[in-house]
């Protein structure tokens, strides 16, 4: 994991990693990455994929309208509103 | 050279729930800014997302119309991008486990004939939210009405290969889902959205050109004019000696052009991974088999019946089966009046043309299926003529009097009385001595020329075969 990759991942989650940070979160990232090679080494055929550790099954709900406006209440907790609009630095020039 | 177009289209189809594919928040289209955005549509931390059953079926319905394979078990996936319409930092979608898979879709050709379109996949996954970047100078608005509201993204093999074929897929997508009740596909309103891939490779190669993908097309017509534009466009690059750059254009309708889409200069990295939120979804036989039984009869199936049952041609069966509600009509109105052909003439010609002139639906049609009918009765019995039908069809449009009503009340019964009739063609001959004199010389062709006089005589009530007929007869004597 060289620092050009840390970069690129900051940018990508919108983390910012200082130069001073950068060497230790790729030595880090470096262990984990060495953990999943050792883990995709085990051989999985005839294993079915396993998407949630949990044994259980998604829940269903029914299609019903159960909440109701509460635009005020929550226009309130944003750093900035207008015109009942949430309120962000503009995203294109 | 001689280039071949290869179009692959991934259409999103807003699916027509109450609520919110993961909570209980309204979908009502046009509601106020943020009033039907909640906890879980914001991202409120704890705030936990709930599978819409009524979503699933939905997509598992489509899946079956299109006689795809339906996953047993579907996952979804955390797919991740920043973007301030998007609170979550990622929108729930499939990856590899999508709900719906392969499948394939019948299309019309143009020259006659029909061809079968792969469909990829299908995958539920939730909208984003809008961004207003016009409504203020400091920053732009967001609205979350629409985040959250539950979308089936339906991915095409590279199978199309013309505009037309493009668009030909679309309205047949678009008529399934419409009979399937599954979403009103309305594009204008952005309920089916598509984006298309296009690429061009010298007629007969084997491997594909590189591609471009074209995004939010909002129409019909404009899926066609951004489809051909890209083609020309790649072509006459190629033809340069230039290369295609695999992008993302933007279709400008205004000035029906594509263009490359501004500010991504980081390449699209998703970073999927399985949403740790939601469990596995689970469709069992019994709940397939439940879904089956509930299909209503497909396009394709309807018109092939309305070609043998009633004896349509082809082409008005097309048309009367291109949406379910003019078909649930035509049905009504042929069983009721007992005669299919003329039934499917006013349907499709007469009360297609008053619908056009109104700007309305079937749904909002003025006249009912039974006043329709019972007009068509009227013709059949000999109480109207054909042409005075639709004289009485203006009036049913235009007012609350049935069709018994208008005949009666403005005297509008055919005359079929002979007496009457004769009475009619002795003033006619009257009138046109010299006509009769060369019809009597053998000048065949007057005789309609006569008859049409007598007609406008009997402002159109006189039965017209029994005028031809009396006419000749008493020319001929």
């Amino acid at each position: 994991m060289d620092k050009s990759e840390i970069d690129k991942i900051a940018t990508l989650a919108r983390l910012r990693v200082s130069p001073a940070e950068a060497d230790e979160v790729a030595t880090r990232i470096g262990g984990i990455l060495t953990l999943i090679d050792q883990m995709q080494s085990v051989d999985t055929a005839g294993v079915e994929p396993l998407a949630h550790p949990l044994d259980a099954v998604q829940r269903l709900r029914a299609d019903e309208v159960t909440e109701t406006d509460r635009r005020d209440e929550l226009l309130a907790l944003a750093p900035s509103s207008r015109d009942g609009l949430f309120l962000v630095p503009k995203v294109i020039e | 050279m001689e280039w071949e177009t290869v179009i692959g289209l991934e259409v999103h189809v807003q699916l027509s729930t109450r609520s919110k594919l993961f909570s209980g928040t309204s979908t009502a289209f046009g509601a106020e800014p943020n009033t039907q955005a909640n906890i879980y549509d914001l991202a409120m931390p704890g705030t936990l997302p709930v599978l819409n059953g009524e979503a699933l079926r939905m997509a598992v319905r489509f899946g079956l119309a299109i006689g795809a394979e339906i996953s047993r078990q579907s996952i979804f996936d955390r797919k991740n991008y920043f973007y301030p319409d998007l609170p979550k930092g990622y929108q729930t979608s499939q990856l590899d486990y999508p709900t719906v898979g392969r499948g394939s879709i019948v299309i019309p050709l143009d020259g006659g004939g029909e061809k079968r379109i792969g469909v990829t996949r299908a995958h539920m996954e939730e909208d984003a939210g809008k961004s207003l970047h016009e409504a203020f100078t400091d920053g732009s608005g967001i609205d979350l009405n629409r985040a959250g509201t539950p979308l089936l993204e339906i991915v095409s093999e590279p199978d199309l290969r013309s505009a037309k074929e493009a668009v030909a897929y679309l309205k047949k997508l678009h008529s399934i889902v419409r009979y399937l009740d599954i979403s009103d596909g309305d594009m204008s309103q952005g309920s089916m959205r598509c984006d298309a891939n296009v690429s061009i490779r010298p007629m007969g190669a084997s491997e594909f050109g590189t591609r471009t993908e074209i995004k939010n097309i909002n129409s019909f017509r404009f899926v066609e004019k951004a489809i051909n534009f890209e083609a020309r466009r790649q072509r006459e690059l190629l033809e340069d000696g230039g290369e295609i750059t695999q992008e993302t254009r933007l279709y400008d309708s205004t000035r029906d052009e594509t263009r490359p889409m501004r500010g991504k200069e980081v390449a699209n990295d998703y970073r999927y991974f399985p949403e740790p939120d939601l469990l596995p979804v689970v469709i069992d036989d019994k709940l397939i088999e439940q879904i089956r039984t509930e299909l209503p009869e497909l396009p394709d199936a309807r018109r092939q019946r309305f070609a043998a049952e009633y004896g349509l041609s082809p082409y008005d069966a097309d048309v009367l089966t291109a949406n379910r509600e003019m078909a649930d009509y035509f049905e009504r109105v042929a069983t009721a009046c007992g005669d299919a052909k003329l039934a499917a003439n006013w349907v499709s010609v007469e009360l297609q043309a008053l619908l056009n002139r109104e700007n309305l639906e079937i749904a909002d049609s003025p006249i009912s299926t039974a006043n329709l009918a019972t007009l068509i009765q009227r013709i059949k019995d000999g109480t109207i003529s054909g042409k005075i039908a639709k004289t009485v069809f203006e009036q049913l449009a235009s007012g609350d009097a049935g069709v018994d009503e208008i005949i009666e009340q403005q005297g509008l019964r055919q005359v079929t009385d002979a007496g009457e009739i004769e009475k009619l063609i002795d003033q006619v001959i009257a009138e046109n001595a010299p006509q009769a004199q060369q019809f009597r010389n053998g000048k065949q062709q007057v005789l309609g020329y006569l008859v049409g006089q007598a007609m406008k005589l009997s402002k159109g009530k006189a039965n017209p075969a029994q005028v031809n007929q009396l006419l000749r007869d008493k020319l001929e004597s």
